[in-house]
């Protein structure tokens, strides 16, 4: 009986540590972090999205951009974390998908009372990619289409004009 | 018909300005070699110079515009260039559909910075600048703009001139006032693309990049809009000395293009003595300690320092009509608490001095105000026999009359109400009032900060009730009683 009792705590005890190990480790929206920002000041948090504009390197550390497609929050790392970033988020170019551990601050005394998260851990989860634009042929035919018809309406009109001078 | 002919011939002058515009944007596209985007350009531009050269061949005249013709000339210039400004917008594909291509392209013109782009972070150089520029273009007057470039002495410059808002003449001429506003700007426009450039690769930015947000965050800043070429807004640059840089911008901005004119010819002492930097002044340090208060009651920045540079960010920017922020929007409403809000709607509903880019009831109005108390006050305590006279100085000593008074409680009153009417239509969509409060002060004062409810996904009734308070609120509503007089007086058959 004993025995039967013992397995089955130490069941309920590892599910319940599982699921807790889980939502720990799952990566929370930025408008969870915008919204409930008291709740979460101080805390280490998982945050993923993709790095976005500049990687702006000051002296051993970084400022990056993570958008999760919702909101863009900035990240603030040492130097070493950023250096695998290869691309970032750009018209031409998709970024490099990242998740970040990190502690979360609501307004970080350290930066002038930004809401930011401090890196422990950064890692790619995947790779960015410079996007290559493909011409619209239907754009471009409109275009040319309209240019030609606002240049010989321009000209017709310049010519009445002078006709009318003359 | 006579007027319907005028209307439309001048119209068309400005369209046809409006197309060329257009056309520094491709020059962009084709050095980022954006072929799409330059498309999106090309076609826009052929429509908008198609519909003016048209315009004028149908309204062909010689005649100068009267008053009314050059005020609805005016309130219409500002319609079309929404409807034709939003054509590159809604091409690119970042717009939901066109009506919130036109609501980005109204919010533009008239110096707003209220945004319904979609994943910002990703549009082009092309499109961006675009935004911005329209920022700039509005921020002088799209008429005057169009009319400074292709007219030459045509006293109907004037009647546009002052349908646009604007009511000082630095120079006899009002095109030269024009072209001294714009010398004005494109001289700040290259100091401040340098300076923020500059800033810009010291933080960490690719040289090109820097000198482009420089570019941006110039027209944006000193035009009182508040766009930015990424999402997070001035938070993207975590840069205290960023910051200081564009609150330094957003205030030469909001000083009259008088003060500015004064400024350049010496006349220094003219910014202590000015009604409207006096004014400007007590108010930034009255509604500060009110924002501060607000946001040290409820413990939302724990050091002083840090709720100076968020608090005191904020309010500039709405103060200045401006509306670039360092805090994320729903920020407002879940940290700043009521009082802070309240601080910076007062802010925003002030706006900045006359004759400036920037929006909302003006300082100098405030100022005539304040003067007209004083001397009621000095009227009550003194004998009934004297002569009590009270005097202002703004440029020259001016005496206060009671047609200024009364000039400026109208529009006042005008503002206060389109103010309330926003908010209640807001209110009647749901949100609470507080919150619509803010949200319609900041279209109506032609600012952009926002507690988050433009969005996208906001109803269209009240993504029009916003885009109606930018454009009353940016010409200062007479032009647009005209136009609405002008439709009601041709439905009635005068």
């Amino acid at each position: 009986m004993r025995n039967i009792i013992f397995i089955f705590l130490f069941i309920i005890i590892s599910f319940s540590s599982f699921c807790f190990i889980c939502y720990a480790e799952e990566a929370v929206l930025s408008s969870e972090l915008i919204n409930n920002a008291r709740q979460y000041d101080g805390k280490i948090v998982i945050y993923k999205g993709e790095v976005i504009g500049d990687v702006m390197i000051r002296g051993e550390f970084a400022w990056i951009n993570v958008s999760d497609g919702i909101n863009t929050i900035g990240i603030w790392s040492k130097k070493d974390l950023v250096k695998d970033i290869l691309y970032t988020g750009k018209y031409k170019s998709k970024g490099d998908i990242i998740e970040v551990k990190g502690v979360f601050h609501r307004a970080c005394l350290e930066h002038g009372g930004d809401l930011d998260i401090h890196a422990e851990e950064l890692r790619k989860i995947d790779n960015g990619i410079a996007t290559e634009e493909k011409t619209d042929i239907a754009k471009r035919n409109k275009a040319f289409l309209l240019l030609v018809i606002t240049g010989l309406v321009i000209i017709l009109s310049q010519l009445k004009r002078i006709r009318r001078l003359g | 018909m006579n007027d319907i002919r005028n209307i439309g011939h001048y119209l068309g002058r400005i369209i046809v300005g409006f197309g060329l515009t257009m056309i520094l944007p491709v020059i962009i596209g084709f050095l980022f070699q954006e072929i799409n985007p330059v498309l999106d350009f090309l076609i826009s531009s052929a429509i908008t110079l198609l519909i003016g050269v048209i315009l004028i061949q149908l309204c062909r005249t010689k005649e100068d515009l009267d008053w009314m013709q050059g005020m609805i000339v005016v309130s219409l210039s500002w319609l079309v260039a929404m409807f034709l400004g939003a054509l590159p917008l809604y091409l690119s594909g970042h717009w939901k559909s066109y009506l919130d291509a036109c609501f980005e392209a109204m919010s533009m013109f008239t110096t707003t910075g209220l945004a319904l782009v979609r994943d910002l972070d990703h549009l082009s150089y092309t499109h961006n600048l675009w935004r911005h520029l329209g920022n700039f273009i509005g921020g002088q007057g799209i008429a005057i703009v169009a009319l400074s470039f292709f007219v030459k002495g045509t006293s109907g410059a004037f009647k546009m001139y002052i349908g646009e808002g604007r009511d000082e003449r630095l120079l006899p001429n009002v095109i030269n006032t024009a072209r001294f506003i714009w010398l004005i700007s494109i001289v700040y426009l290259i100091l401040g693309t340098l300076i923020l450039g500059i800033i810009g690769i010291s933080i960490g930015m690719k040289p090109a990049n820097a000198f482009f947000h420089g570019v941006c965050i110039f027209m944006a800043g000193f035009d009182t809009a508040g766009f930015a070429p990424q999402s997070q807004n001035i938070l993207y640059y975590h840069s205290f000395l960023f910051e200081a840089v564009t609150i330094a911008i957003m205030i030469f901005g909001i000083l009259n293009f008088n003060l500015h004119y004064q400024l350049w010819f010496g006349k220094r002492k003219e910014i202590w003595k000015n009604i409207e930097t006096r004014v400007f002044f007590i108010s930034v340090i009255g509604l500060f300690f009110i924002t501060a208060v607000g946001l040290n009651k409820l413990g939302v920045y724990p050091k002083a320092i840090v709720l100076f540079r968020k608090g005191f960010f904020q309010l500039i920017s709405g103060h200045t009509t401006t509306g670039y922020m360092t805090v994320y929007a729903g920020q407002f409403i879940n940290e700043w608490g009521h009082l802070a809000m309240i601080g910076l709607i007062c802010a925003m509903a002030i706006g900045g001095c006359s004759c400036s880019t920037a929006g909302g009831i003006k300082i100098l109005r405030i100022g005539i105000f304040l003067k007209a108390l004083k001397q009621d006050i000095k009227r009550i305590i003194l004998p009934e026999k004297a002569v009590i006279s009270q005097m202002f100085h703004h440029i020259k000593d001016i005496f206060l009359e009671d047609k200024q008074v009364r000039s400026a409680l109208l529009i006042t009153l005008i503002y206060i109400g389109l103010y309330i009417l926003g908010a209640v239509i807001g209110t009647w969509f749901g949100y609470p009032f507080l919150d619509s409060l803010f949200e319609s002060t900041s279209a109506a004062a032609n600012t952009g900060l926002s507690c988050g409810i433009t969005d996208a996904s906001m109803p269209a009734a009240l993504k029009i009730t916003y885009m109606f308070q930018m454009w009353a609120g940016r010409l200062e509503f007479m032009s647009i009683f005209v136009l609405i007089g002008f439709f009601i007086a041709e439905i009635k058959g005068r």
